[in-house]
């Protein structure tokens, strides 16, 4: 998947999660945190700033609610505290691309011993 | 009040005894307060050997003060006059203040008299830092550098130091090495001592 396409997700997945707010019955509802389909599951975690951070997985996987946390702190040291990062551009950090594939191999690792 | 009471009135300030100072800051604080650092400089210059230049600049400040202050606190006010005792205050005490720890390694360069080398893992200040490919050899330890050259500096030593990355085979990340090399004169007065 290329910058534009993930760039198009993204966008799309940004006014979903907004429109869902409004669209939503019940009162104080802040976006969509799960997305079941057939061949995947969408997992969605809000930052109090409004910054959202979604994980496409296999149906059914556990734990990413936690994987969501970790990758959030990933943001806030890597991503956050380089100063060539340009805020609200794709991120292009080595440590937080090498870091991020460390936490994902780490979580996987972690599912296949439960 | 309750607490107040046992602290003793100084009538000059500059009797005081000189605290300890907190001995540890927040490194997310600092962290922050370095990227600030090195993007307002990089919204002043054209180009990565003037940034660097300025991080540098920035850092020579920090050393001529730690060297001050560090002299007074853990020296008990003595010079230090000879090449290796220098080194090794700096490799030693300074890193220690600064960094909390001493550095990885001090080591003479082989190919040239004047070279010294204190070599890092991962310097604190480049911890979270990443650099992008278009910004070529540029290294934000250049800030660590400066404090470098302003402690051998304000000291009596002059030299010319530097940052610089070292490829490690095995391993993902560079180390980084801070390279000094010592002014003439530092070299015949060495001599002279013995």
């Amino acid at each position: 998947m290329d910058t534009n396409d993930s760039l198009r997700v993204a966008s799309l997945w940004h006014s979903m999660h907004a429109i869902s707010q409004q669209l939503s019955p019940t009162t104080g509802c802040s976006g969509i945190e799960l997305l079941e389909a057939d061949t995947f599951d969408l997992h969605c975690f809000q930052s109090l700033t409004g910054t959202k951070f979604f994980v496409v997985c296999e149906p059914g996987t556990q734990h990413m609610e936690s994987l969501l946390k970790v990758i959030y702190e990933l943001y806030t040291d890597y991503v956050l505290k380089n100063p060539f990062y340009e805020m609200e551009m794709p991120i292009r950090c080595e440590l937080f691309d090498i870091n991020l594939s460390q936490a994902v191999q780490k979580d996987r690792v972690a599912m296949l011993g439960r | 009040m309750i607490g107040v009471g046992k602290i003793k009135q100084y009538s000059n300030v500059l009797d005081k005894p000189l605290s300890k100072g907190k001995q540890e800051v927040s490194l997310s604080a600092f962290a922050f307060l370095f990227s600030e650092l090195v993007q307002y400089n990089q919204t002043q210059v054209d180009n990565i050997a003037e940034l660097e230049r300025r991080l540098e600049d920035a850092g020579y400040a920090v050393g001529a003060r730690v060297l001050e202050l560090l002299c007074h606190r853990d020296k008990g006010n003595r010079r230090e006059t000879r090449l290796l005792g220098i080194l090794s205050f700096v490799h030693s005490t300074v890193w220690k203040v600064l960094f909390g720890k001493v550095a990885d390694s001090l080591e003479k360069g082989t190919e040239h008299e004047d070279e010294y080398m204190i070599s890092e893992k991962e310097l604190l200040v480049n911890r979270f830092i990443s650099i992008p490919k278009d910004m070529g050899t540029f290294n934000c330890g250049a800030f660590v550098a400066g404090i470098v050259r302003g402690v051998l500096d304000s000291a009596g030593f002059p030299a010319v130091v530097t940052a610089h990355f070292v490829p490690v085979e095995g391993q993902q990340r560079p180390r980084t090495t801070i390279l000094i090399k010592f002014a003439e004169e530092v070299l015949r007065r060495e001599a002279r001592l013995g």
